[in-house]
Parts: C-alpha cells; structure tokens; sequence
C-alpha cells in the first residue's frame, strides 16, 4: 500500500518535473538577446521558420539548451552516487577533485598558451574541454591512489585525501590567477564559476554517449547505493562486493561529472543540491532519487542558463552563479520545512 | 540516581579518549616554536634586520632608528597579525567539525566568509571610496549577518538545529552569498580588487587594526576553551549530549558565537584564507586524540605556527613579489595532512 503510493508520488513528480522542463525549454528559445516570438519559435521548430530564425535557434539556442540539460543531469547524478558512496551529505562532485582538478588545468592553460592553439580545425575546440577532463581525472586518479590502503578505499579516508588534494590543486590555482593580467583573470573566473559556452552541436554530440550510458547504469546501479547506506558490514553480510562497487560507483560519477564539468565549469554546487532536493521530496530508494534527481539537476540548470543569459543582457551571468542564487532560496526552504 | 549519572558520564569520558602526552607537548613545544617563528618574521624581509636590532626595538625603542621603526610599523604588526589569524582560524574550524561532526565542515560554512566577502564586493561595487578601517568594519558586520543567516535558518526549521542542518544550511548560505558577490563583481568589474582583497593576506596589516580586532579573537578564544568540554560530549551525538544533560541548542548558539568572532575577525584583516580551519583541526585530532579540551588549544597553536610559517616563505620565496599565502599554507599543509589520512583515517 505504502509502496505503491510512493510509486504514484515518484511518478508524478516525473511528469511535474518533465512539463517543467518543456516550459522552461520553450521560454529558453523564445528569451535572449534577439527575442523570438513564441509564434516564430513554434514555426520555425516544424521547419516553417525564417532563415534567420532557423540560424538561431537551431545553431544557437538549441545547441546550448540541449546541453545545460546533459550537464545538468551528469553533474546532479555524480552527487547523487556521491552522497551515497561516501554516506556524507556535503559531498558533491567537488570533493572528488573534479573542480579543481579541471579549474586548475584550464588556468593553467590560459596562463601559458593563451592566444596559441596547437592544433587547427576540428581539434581546436576540443582543446580547452579536454584539458579540463584531463585535470579533472587526474585529480580524481590521485585521490583514488592515495585513499588506497590494505585493499580498500572507505569513505571516509576518500573524503580527508579528496579535502587535502582539492586544497593543494585550489592552492596552485590562486597561485597562477594571480598573476594573470586582467581580462585573462576575468576569463578565468568566469570558467570557474560555471559557463556554458560549449554552444555547438559539436559538443553536444561528444556528451551524448555518457550520459545515455551512464546514468541508466547510474540506475541500475541504485540498490548498492541503497545497500551501502546500511553501513559495511551490513553491506558485506547481504552478500555484497562492496570494494567492487563502490569502485565502479565512483568511476561512474567521475566520468558523469568530468564530462559535465569539461564543457560546464565549476557547477559542482548543483550535484550538491539536486540529490537533496529529490531525497526530501520522494525519500530514500536511490532507484527513484536517480531519475528524479536527473530530471531536477537539468530544469535547475537550464533555468539558470536561461535567466543568466537574460538578466544581464548582453553581457551573460555565468550560470553557477544563477544555480547557486536560484537553487540556494529553494534548497534553504525545503531544509526548513521537513525535518 | 547521581550514582547512575556518575557512571555515564565515566562512560563518556573514556569514550573521549586524548593523548594528554602530546597535547602538552604541541602545547609547550608550540609555544616556544611560535615565539622563535614570530622572531624569525620580523627578522627576515626585504632588509634582514639584525637580532639585536629586533631586541632593541622591542625593548629599547629609539624613533630615529629606521629600523625600529620598521620593525614597530611593519614587521611586528605582521608577525602577530599571522599568529592570531592562524590561531582563530584553526579553533574556530575545530569548533566547527565538533558541533557538525562533519569532517568537512570549516568555518566557510558557518556563512562568516561568504557573509563577509558579500559585504566587501558591494563596498567595492558601490562605496569606491571607503577607507580600510571602513572595509574592516563592513568585512565584520558580514561575518555576522551571515552567520546569523546561518543558524537562524537551521533553528527555524522543524526538528531543530541538527548538525547536518547547520551544515547543509551554511554551504546553502555560502554558495548565494558568494554567488552574489561574484556576480557583483563580473557586473562592475571589480572581481580583481575582490580576490586581491581575500588573498591579501597578512601584509600591510597596522597595529591600530590588529587592536579594533584583538579582543574579538580573545574572547572567540576563552569561549571555545569554556564549551570545548561540552563539544566534546556533542561530538559523540546528539541523542548522547541530550541524555547527559547537555542543552545542545545552547550549546551550539555559544559555538556558533565563538566561530563568528574568530573568524569575523580572521578574515577581516586577512582575507579568505583557506585551509588552515579546515586541516589544522584534522591533524590536531591525529596528534592529540577527540577530546576537544586538548583539539582547540592545539589547534590554535598549530595554526598559529603553519600561518606566520607559510607568511615568511610566501614573501622568501619569489621575492619581491608576495606568493598569497593561503596558497603557501596549503602547499606546506597537504602533505602532511596527506599522510595522516592515510596513516589513520579516522574521520571525528
């Protein structure tokens, strides 16, 4: 009986959640810079628009809104898996260096190559997302390494090492900002706090696969997290591997979250608001705080992309900050409300 | 009935075990380590300046002496300046995980240096002109707004004040108001003077400020000795604390006022530096065990030592320019704390 209610709950939450996001995905391709009516956006989405219309939404607008929605939902899915991994409800991709693994790479990179691309054509825009994967995995790959003791990693010790690596790369990355001249300072804020300039289908289709591999797998995956919550022991009494799967666990919200993070920037406070979100509002079964926790991770992250492109037009709000100045109020009322 | 409670709470102190040797140990090797640091500071610098001249300057000044008067102006404010910090710094985030019996939390947290930076951003977005001693007063007066947010925020809500709340509701806190101070800052262009401000460290700091903030650290300093004993208890849980008796909500209201202060204060004449709240209580737990009547003394010490440390080689190392030395405290730091996590892995 009580089951089932929840059954009902989740569901329509889904549906809730999904209209959200059709809405808020229509405003976005109506709003910006050049606004569209919602006539000519509907138009020109059956293929009846103008050519100018069609060379903005459709090189433009849609592009960026497809993946403040992919990176929504990878950045909201690693928190998940990572409040459950390591059982701590201040984790968020963050913890796993993948903030500061990523920012600092992309500082790096400004400060020594800016203005000189290595490569030409296709590869060139690849280059600054790439460094930011390769920072943000090798950040992650140092915290594994050093957490790793007589055969196991337990949380907490992945949560002190993740602690003293995020403060040592955040370190070298004041080091190096501050001897940025300053426009390349100002880039550099910008990229950390979060911005979605990945605006071309280009960037879309490299995210795509992960994600549509991942996150159902992310699901898949759910009862261990359920499992792990009870503690290890009790984890390893029901039979299972839990070395195993928290590795592969963790692996999945590296992967998750440095896709996201590499076209994304710092938006880490979203992983970390999402799974809270979603918890509070279906309870504790991970099969269900996944999907649900996908779907609020991309409503928040396109809303905020949004509103940041609007507020202050034309110049544009990174959209971390939106995340935090949005997902902050709600976050706080739903903490007061339930217990 | 008292026969009872008597053994509770004998259950309880074996529970809070602590290695008294080493405490005192940090506490009295500490103590002379960070006079020796603080000598040291004041004798390195762009001009070496002679022992003996810091001896006279201390206790013979001469106001003709350039170099006492270097000494007097510049250096000495400087050397107590990285002291205090380090010292509020590190209590304040041992107090921190106490309460929270998360080891993630550090004062950031509490919504004190996000409250703070807030406050700066719109002096330096919309008051161009305001003096230092103005940024102090307005770096403060953030520090307290945003802690009051804090825990007003976790006392409203239903259930109370639980640890998780705090600490979900202070990175809540933090993350809007730092998200709005970066946001005015990309808006009018001051993001640099902002950052500039936060890594400032500990240079350029006068007597006259160390004095306006002074009795705030001592007295965060004798509040956190006064509850560490309470924390303690607290940091075995809340339903332990409860039935001991404790009034944890006081409890935490009183921690929470230490915090402020201490930080309030750290990050006005020093800006945001990281790190030393966060580790320093973690190392101090490795040494000295979970009593928090040893962690907050040991902690302030340690502190102390790291940050008039990391001071002396951010300005050494690529003079003249200055390294930030939030970044030398982490550089110096993480090692170190690296291999205690890894020896002990223990988490509270």
């Amino acid at each position: 009986m009580h089951l089932s209610k929840n059954q009902h709950k989740f569901k329509i939450l889904m549906i809730v959640t999904s209209i959200l996001i059709v809405i808020a995905f229509l405003l976005s391709i109506n709003a910006g810079y050049l606004k569209i009516p919602m006539n000519e956006v509907f138009a020109t989405l059956i293929g009846q628009g103008t050519p100018n219309n069609e060379l903005t939404i459709f090189d433009f607008r849609l592009p960026r809104i497809i993946m403040a929605l992919l990176v929504g939902m990878g950045i909201a899915v690693s928190g998940a898996i990572l409040q459950g991994v390591s059982q701590n409800p201040l984790a968020d991709p963050g913890i796993l260096g993948i903030n500061s693994g990523a920012g600092f790479a992309v500082v790096l990179y400004m400060f020594f190559f800016q203005g000189t691309a290595f490569f030409t054509g296709m590869l060139s825009i690849f280059i600054m997302p790439l460094t930011a994967l390769a920072g943000a995995f090798i950040a992650a790959l140092l915290i594994y390494l050093l957490s790793w003791k007589n055969r196991t990693v337990t949380p907490v010790r992945l949560l002190l090492v993740g602690i003293g690596i995020n403060a040592a790369f955040g370190a070298g990355l004041i080091i190096f900002q501050m001897k940025m001249d300053s426009i390349d300072f100002m880039k550099a804020i910008i990229w950390i706090s979060g911005t979605i300039w990945g605006t071309n289908w280009t960037y879309v289709w490299a995210l795509l696969p992960w994600l549509l591999i991942l996150i159902p797998f992310a699901v898949y995956k759910a009862r261990f997290l359920d499992v792990l919550r009870l503690g290890d022991p009790i984890a390893i009494g029901v039979g299972v591997r839990i070395e195993r799967e928290r590795v592969i666990l963790l692996l999945v919200a590296v992967a998750l979250a440095g896709a996201s993070v590499s076209v994304g920037g710092g938006i880490t406070f979203l992983g970390l608001i999402a799974p809270h979100i979603a918890r509070r509002l279906i309870g504790a079964r991970h099969a269900k705080i996944i999907p649900l926790t996908a779907a609020i991770g991309a409503l928040l992250l396109l809303s905020a992309d949004t509103l940041g492109r609007v507020v202050m037009a034309p110049m544009e709000l990174p959209v971390g900050l939106v995340v935090s100045i949005l997902g902050a109020p709600y976050f706080i009322y739903l903490l007061v409300k339930t217990v | 009935m008292s026969h009872n409670e008597n053994n509770h709470t004998e259950l309880v102190e074996s529970r809070i075990h602590s290695n008294r040797l080493f405490g005192s140990l940090i506490i009295l090797g500490g103590s002379i380590l960070l006079l020796f640091s603080v000598i040291a500071s004041i004798h390195f610098g762009a001009a070496d300046l002679s022992y003996h001249a810091v001896w006279s300057a201390l206790f013979d000044f001469n106001s003709d002496n350039s170099s006492h008067v270097i000494i007097r102006e510049l250096r000495l404010p400087r050397a107590i300046a990285a002291v205090i910090v380090g010292a509020a710094l590190a209590a304040s985030g041992a107090i921190m995980q106490g309460m929270t019996r998360n080891p993630l939390a550090d004062p950031s947290i509490m919504g004190v240096t996000s409250g703070s930076s807030f406050l700066i951003a719109i002096a330096f977005a919309f008051l161009p002109a305001i003096s230092y001693s103005g940024l102090i007063s307005f770096s403060f007066i953030g520090a307290g707004l945003g802690a009051a947010l804090v825990f007003g925020i976790s006392s409203l809500s239903k259930g109370g004040v639980t640890p998780v709340k705090l600490a979900l509701a202070g990175s809540a806190i933090a993350s809007l108001l730092s998200a709005l101070s970066t946001a005015i800052g990309i808006k009018y262009n001051v993001s640099k003077d902002i950052s500039y401000w936060y890594a400032g460290g500990v240079s350029g700091v006068q007597m006259q400020q160390l004095m306006y903030v002074l009795p705030f650290v001592a007295g965060g300093l004798i509040l956190a000795l006064l509850i560490s004993r309470s924390i303690s208890i607290l940091s075995l849980g809340e339903e332990i604390a409860k039935g001991l008796g404790q009034n944890t909500r006081l409890i935490k209201l009183l921690g929470t006022i230490a915090v402020l202060f201490l930080t309030g204060a750290a990050v006005s004449i020093a800006g945001m530096i990281g790190f030393v709240g966060l580790v320093i209580p973690h190392i101090t737990r490795f040494i000295v065990g979970v009593d928090y009547r040893w962690i907050i003394p040991c902690s302030a010490i340690l502190g102390g030592i790291l940050l008039i440390v990391a001071d002396i080689v951010g300005r050494m190392v690529n003079a003249p320019f200055e390294t930030p030395v939030g970044a030398v405290t982490a550089l110096i730091g993480v090692p170190f704390f690296l291999y205690l996590a890894r020896k002990e892995g223990r988490g509270l």
